[in-house]
This record gives structure tokens, C-alpha cells and sequence, in this order.
């Protein structure tokens, strides 16, 4: 539709200066221990690995590899603190420690907002005004469940499990710990957590503040490592509950390694959610939610809204719509207040991207990509999309967990139905239209966790998540979050 | 203003209104929120400042207006402020239809446009027939900008022919005069209306459209602009022809006027990005922006007695 003479300029003109977050309130330490116990203490091997900064691919910290010796010594400090302190606290005075931990992230946000996005690469718009705020919340909504929980679950008697054995990914590394830690401590639980490998750097600083906070040693431990670590921690014997979020690869390994055991367990997945837009859809709006479905944290999200699917009647507008609205979305420095588009997270992940962008162009998807210039060091990738792809199409069917978009038309509304639970995933989706009942039909259809309607990618403590399918096992959030670190006697 | 040769035969027809998508004002509100978080700063802040100023339709719209106060403000539009030099010029000054005259004689030698408001300004409740002598007044006085109002009253009821038609009617009478369009966006009340009106407008001719009089509240939001800027986009799309834009009233400070020019730039791009496709209806922007720049140049901030109140 679009011709030479009427198509928008939007390079060139009037462009935005560099407006940096300055790093200089911030405080990395050059080396980080595991904190096990209430202290940071060396790991028994001595081993330490690097995290940098993707963006300019520079050391950052050193932080220690935690051997199967260091994660013993961790559960055996929150077994020690779990009988001896957490689970005969009077539950008003757990929760006093909760509502300081979501006080006290409140009063350093800044200084997290900006590790995280030196450590992920993600921009400091979302670190600032997501990451970091939805994590306090999600520490404040479960402090107030602590005192509650025989209100929670009416008739029924919950108790604490014991030690929960979490371990988190690279793409919310601060919420992730968040949506973790929160819901165990209300229910009287202790906890052992591994941050992932390459961004480790806001859980340490959430340990120091939890050192300031002055919660009894080995309620929280935080243990860094590579998969190893989070092996010994989910085959560890002193382990209650098992709570992961991570790939679907991994999560099966889990599930093997804990079938027949006692240990109760949550997986949050991987994803390929459906977004479906309609022809009576607001379409500009549409457009809006298809960028914050695919490129919200460079789509770096389980929930990304990563296969579109737009009714024939209007595809041709919305995708013409979409490249537009790519050329005026920035890519570039993580710390720069207008970038849109940080680093993608680690070099494995970039090659992992580039890779499926050559294989949709060999299956004969169509790939269009942002212009735009981008930093000569570092780890990006542009904004992309490809069109005439399929089912059968590898980029429609796995999770490429990067800012590409698959795009595919329909018909009618059972068409879309088909082909959105068509996937062995079934975290999220979205459903796009000016009527009501569509919105009812299409959300009663969809097999995912979680389905918005004229939006995407909204998060809220009081809102259950979790996937169908291969996306995983469980809720976290909301009360079926803290059900799942409690026992329900009668 | 340029002349434009694609705006000769402006006119395409009555819209075909079941077309008009509709509005989701949540997912509106979302993406002004984005533009308001861009950090504008440095170099950046000052090019933005100056090109709101060339960008000001400077106003007075009163029942007590005078001819000096007319010249003082023609007076204004030419020398913004002569202690910066380097400083543009607005795009035009806006006055009621009996004192383009004034404004003319004030105005001599300069390309500063004249707007006149027109078609019994701001309610619109009168004839066709006396609006287009309204209209043909002001023009033949001088005035090389027209800026209307629609009919709200056919419009809420759902007369659009009628409304269409007016406008037709109206920009055939302003001639070579360029021809804004007001919508009264806070009367319309709901952004599909405001897209809606918006389309019959640039179907009918309009040369710009507008959000607002500056008399009935709320005046000019973010919210209303973004929607009148995605049907001109969708316009000239499907046409080829560009519209300007021109939101009025309620932008009183730099900070969000610079918050208008990145929506401007993200939804229409840099072809509209100067006085000939963008104006900013107001009367007291222009000091603001001024003491912007007096800060940027300066690092400080000045009295506002430092700056020429007219």
C-alpha cells in the first residue's frame, strides 16, 4: 500500500541527544561470595566466574562458582534457620521484614534500575519503570499475606513447606527473585536462590539489602553459579520445594529429576504465545501492543507475544503500520533514557537469534528488519518480523526468545483459534477487537495461562501466571502463588 | 505558508465511514505516556525550542481586544525577542475578522501569516450563509488562514453530510486562503468521534486540522493530537496528500510542547516537522520557550519581567 511518495521519513531531522543515566550513586564490588548464612563467604572451591556488561562487553564483577559443597552448606543454613527462627516467627513480625524489603527497594530503586541494566543489557526505561517497581510490589503484596494466610485458604490450615530451592532466569533477573522470594518468606518458608549466570549482580545486591534489612542469617541465601549450581540445589535432599523459571529443556530435566521424589515443584516455561488481531480491532492501538508484545526487554520475555496473527483484511495496513513504528524505536546504549531496544542479554543468545533469522529466510519467510544504525561493540540485534511464514515454519513453532516476530494471516475466528493453540506452549496470549464478545470467546478458547484483551505484557502481583502445556506446572502470583509454597491441612 | 499544489483540488469525496477504525483510549494514553518519558535534552532541547517558535500561532481572541493590543502583538510576532539573536519568527498571528485589517497594516513587509477565526467563531451556531460571508469578510480584509469551526450540534447528532458539506462550502470560499478546520475536540467528547470528524474534514478539503478554540475545556490534550496525527498519517496514505496539524489551547509550557514535537516526529516523521505542516495555537508558549532558551544559553533562569508580555 505504501508508495515512494507516500512513505513517512523518520531518520535524519531532529534527533534526540544522548541522555545517559549517570552509574556514578551505583556501587558494583569488584568480587562477590555467596551469601549463605546471613554473610558473603568465599566459595570452598575458590572459583569465580565473570559477568559483564553486553552492551560494551566489559567485566563488571567477579562473582563465586557455588560447588555442590557451597549449596549444602546453603541448604543446611536455611534448614537451621527455617526450624529454629522463620517458621516459629509470629507471622505479623514475618511480614514486618517483607514490608521492609519492599520499603527499602522502593528508597534504592535508582541504584537497582541501573545494575540491572548494566548487567542485562535491558533498557533503563523498563528496568526504571517495570522491573524494579513491579518487584517491590510483588514483596509488599505477599507482606501482607503473611499474617493472613487463614483468611487465604478459609477451613483449611496452611503450613510452610520448608526450604524452597529457586532458581531464576536472565530477563528479569530482580523481579524474577521477586515473584520468588516474596511468596516464600509470607508462607513461612526459607529460601535458597540462584540467579542466572549472566545477570547476578541485582540478586546480590537484593542479598546486601536483605543483610541491611536485618532478617535472621539463612532465611534468604543467595547462591551464583552455571546449571550445575542449579542442579545441586533442585537434587538436593534438603530441599521442600523446587520453584523454576527457565527454558522448557531445562524444566523437563527437572521434572525427570524430581518424578517419584516427595519435592513439590513450580516450572515457568518457555513460550510462543498468539497474538490475534482482528479487523474490527483499534488498529493503531494494535500496532502498539504487537511492539510491547515482540520487543519489550529486546523479547527477551516467556510471555512475548511472538507469533502474530492479523486477520486478512487489515494485514496488509497493520504491517505496514508495525515497520513504521519499528524505524522510530531505538536501539542502543541500555543506560540511555530514550533507547527502546537494549543488548541482547549474552553473545549464546545473539548467535541463538541470528541463527533463527537464517532459518526462517531458508524456510522462505520473508524478513524485514528496523533500519538503523547500531553500536559497533556489544551484543544487538535489530527489530524483526517475517512474513509469509507458517505453521510448519521452525520460527513459528519454537521460541526464539529475541525481538522477531512471526506474522501469519487468518480468515475467520475459528481459523485463528486453530492455529494459535496449534503450539506445544500455551503461556500467554492476546486477542485484539472492538467486541466485547470476541474477547469472551477467544480468551474461553485459548489454551494459555494468561490472555490479554487490547493490551499486552501486563504484570501484577495479585494476578496469577503460569502456563498450559509445555509452559509449565503451577501459578505464581497472586493467592495461587503463595499456594504454592504452603501445605493445606485439614 | 508555501503554496502546495496537491492542495488545488483538495476535495476526495465523501469518506467512507465504515472505515474509520476505532480508538482504544487505554492504548492511547500508553503511547503518550511514551512520548512524555523521552528525555529531551542538550542540543536537541535548543533545536526543538527554536522550531516551536517558528511554529506559534500567536493569539488574541477577545471580546476586548483592540487594534493596539493587535499591534502590539504583530509587534511581538516580529521581534520575539531581540536580546537572543538567531531567533525565528512565529508562523502567524490569529485574530477575530475585524482585525485582520489591523493586524495586516502591522504585519507589512513581513511573511508572518495572518489567521483569522471564522463561521461565527468559537460556537458555530449560526447560518451557513452568514459563515460564508464570515468567511469571504476576513479574507478579503486580508487574512491568508482560515481557521473554521465544525457544527458540533449535526456532527453529535450524526448529520456528517451536513457537516461535510459545510466544510466543502467554507474552504470554497476562503480561495487561495489555506483553511484550518477546529473540530472542538472537548465538545466531541470520545476520541472516536475525534477521529471520526477528523476524516471528514480532510475528506472535505481541510488544509489543517485543529483541535480546539481555546474556549471550551478540556482544550488541546496529547490524547486528541495523537489521534488526529494517526488520520492524517492514514490519509496521506491512502491519498498522497499531506494535512497539517495544528493543536490549540492548554499548551501554555515549552517542556510539553517539546513533548508535542516527539509525537509529531514518531507518528508523521520529518516531512511535517516545520510551520508549513505543524503550528501550535497559543498566547502564552512563546515566553516560555523563550526563558527556555535564555536557560540553555545561560544556565540560569530570568525573570519573567525580562521578556515583553503582550
Amino acid at each position: 500500500m505504501a508508495t515512494a511518495e507516500n512513505t513517512l521519513a523518520f531518520s535524519g531531522g531532529w534527533e534526540y541527544a544522548p541522555a545517559p543515566e549517570s552509574t556514578d550513586h551505583i556501587e558494583v564490588a569488584s568480587r562477590y561470595g555467596l551469601f549463605i548464612d546471613g554473610d558473603f563467604v568465599r566459595p570452598e572451591k575458590g572459583r569465580y566466574f565473570d559477568t559483564i556488561n553486553p552492551a560494551t562487553e566489559e567485566r563488571l564483577s567477579r562473582v563465586a562458582l557455588a560447588g555442590p559443597e557451597d549449596v549444602d552448606k546453603a541448604v543446611k543454613a536455611a534448614r537451621k534457620a527455617y526450624s529454629s527462627v522463620w517458621s516459629r516467627m509470629k507471622p505479623a513480625e514475618r511480614g514486618k521484614y517483607i514490608f521492609r524489603i519492599a520499603r527499602m527497594l522502593q528508597e534504592r530503586a535508582r541504584e537497582f534500575a541501573a545494575i540491572e541494566s548494566l548487567d542485562g543489557g535491558k533498557p533503563i526505561r523498563e528496568s526504571r519503570d517495570i522491573d524494579i517497581p513491579l518487584a517491590a510490589a510483588h514483596f509488599f503484596y505477599y507482606a501482607g499475606w503473611a499474617d493472613k494466610l487463614e483468611y487465604a485458604f478459609p477451613g483449611r490450615r496452611p503450613r510452610p513447606l520448608g526450604v524452597a530451592g529457586q532458581v531464576i532466569p536472565w530477563n528479569f533477573p530482580l523481579l524474577m527473585a521477586a515473584w520468588k522470594i516474596a511468596p516464600a518468606l509470607a508462607a513461612g518458608n526459607t529460601v535458597v536462590l540462584k540467579p542466572a549466570e549472566t545477570t547476578p549482580l541485582t540478586a546480590l545486591k537484593l542479598a546486601e539489602l536483605i543483610a541491611d534489612a536485618g532478617l535472621p542469617p539463612g532465611v534468604v541465601n543467595i547462591v551464583t553459579g552455571a546449571g550445575d549450581t542449579g542442579s545441586a540445589i533442585v537434587e538436593h535432599p534438603g530441599v521442600n520445594k523446587v520453584a523454576f523459571t527457565g527454558s522448557t529443556a531445562v524444566g523437563k530435566r527437572i521434572q525427570k529429576a524430581l518424578a517419584g521424589g516427595r519435592k513439590s515443584y513450580t516450572l515457568e516455561l518457555g513460550g510462543k504465545a498468539a497474538n490475534i488481531v482482528f479487523a474490527d480491532a483499534a488498529i493503531d492501538q494494535a500496532v502498539e501492543g504487537i511492539v510491547n508484545g515482540i520487543f519489550f526487554n529486546q523479547g527477551h520475555v516467556c510471555c512475548a507475544g511472538s507469533r502474530l496473527f492479523v486477520q486478512e483484511s487489515v494485514a496488509d495496513e497493520v504491517v505496514e503500520k508495525l515497520s513504521q513504528r519499528m524505524e522510530t524505536l531505538i536501539v542502543g546504549d541500555p543506560l540511555d533514557k530514550n533507547t527502546d531496544i537494549g543488548a541482547i542479554n549474552s553473545k549464546m543468545q545473539l548467535d541463538k537469534i541470528r541463527d533463527y533469522l537464517k532459518v526462517g529466510e531458508a524456510e522462505g519467510g520473508s524478513l524485514h528488519q528496523a533500519s538503523g544504525k547500531l553500536p559497533r561493540k556489544g551484543y544487538w540485534c535489530r527489530p524483526a518480523f517475517f512474513t509469509g511464514v507458517s505453521q510448519s515454519s521452525r520460527v513459528v513453532q519454537e521460541e526464539i526468545f529475541g525481538p522477531v516476530l512471526a506474522i501469519q494471516t487468518f480468515r475467520t475466528f475459528d481459523e485463528a483459534l486453530e492455529k494459535a493453540n496449534n503450539t506445544p506452549y500455551g503461556l500467554s496470549g492476546g486477542v485484539w477487537t472492538d467486541k466485547g464478545a470476541k474477547i469472551f470467546r477467544m480468551t474461553q478458547g485459548l489454551k494459555a495461562g494468561v490472555v490479554w484483551a487490547n493490551t499486552f505484557n501486563k504484570f501484577d502481583p495479585t494476578s496469577p501466571f503460569g502456563g498450559y502445556k509445555e509452559s509449565g506446572v503451577g501459578r505464581e502470583g497472586g493467592l495461587h502463588g503463595l499456594d504454592a509454597y504452603l501445605r493445606l491441612g485439614e | 505558508m508555501g503554496t502546495n499544489a496537491n492542495r488545488a483540488d483538495a476535495a476526495v469525496g465523501f469518506p467512507d465511514l465504515s472505515r474509520v477504525p476505532p480508538v482504544d483510549e487505554v492504548g492511547v494514553n500508553e503511547r503518550v505516556a511514551r512520548f512524555q518519558s523521552r528525555s529531551i535534552k542538550k542540543a536537541s532541547k535548543v533545536e526543538a525550542l527554536k522550531c516551536i517558535l517558528s511554529m506559534i500561532d500567536l493569539t488574541t481572541l477577545e471580546g476586548q481586544d483592540t487594534p493596539g493590543k493587535v499591534r502590539q502583538l504583530c509587534q511581538k510576532a516580529i521581534h520575539l525577542h531581540d536580546a537572543m539573536p538567531g531567533l525565528p519568527h512565529v508562523a502567524a498571528v490569529c485574530v477575530y475578522p475585524n482585525m485582520v485589517a489591523v493586524a495586516k497594516e502591522a504585519l507589512r513587509g513581513t511573511d508572518i501569516n495572518i489567521a483569522s477565526v471564522a463561521t461565527a467563531f468559537p460556537s458555530g451556531m449560526s447560518s451557513l450563509d452568514l459563515k460564508l460571508d464570515d468567511t469571504r469578510m476576513a479574507v478579503e480584509a486580508g487574512a491568508s488562514e482560515i481557521d473554521m469551526v465544525i457544527s458540533r450540534g449535526a456532527f453529535l447528532a450524526g448529520e456528517y453530510r451536513y457537516v461535510f458539506d459545510e466544510i466543502v462550502a467554507v474552504k470554497e470560499a476562503c480561495g487561495d486562503a489555506h483553511l484550518k478546520v477546529i473540530l472542538e475536540t472537548g465538545e466531541l467528547r470520545t476520541l472516536d468521534r475525534v477521529r471520526r470528524a477528523s476524516e471528514l474534514a480532510m475528506h472535505a478539503g481541510a488544509d489543517f486540522i485543529k483541535t480546539s478554540t481555546g474556549k471550551i475545556q478540556p482544550a488541546a490534550t496529547m490524547q486528541v493530537t495523537l489521534v488526529m496525527l494517526q488520520a492524517i498519517r492514514d490519509f496521506f496514505a491512502s491519498t498522497g496528500r499531506m494535512v497539517g496539524m495544528k493543536p490549540a489551547g492548554g499548551i501554555s509550557n515549552a517542556k510539553l510542547a517539546i513533548h508535542y514535537l516527539v509525537m509529531l516526529k514518531e507518528t508523521l516523521g520529518n516531512a511535517w516537522m516545520t510551520p508549513e505542516w505543524f503550528r501550535f495555537g497559543a498566547s502564552s508558549l512563546a515566553n516560555d520557550v523563550l526563558m527556555q532558551l535564555e536557560k540553555q544559553a545561560t544556565g540560569v533562569y530570568q525573570s519573567a519581567d525580562y521578556f515583553s508580555k503582550d
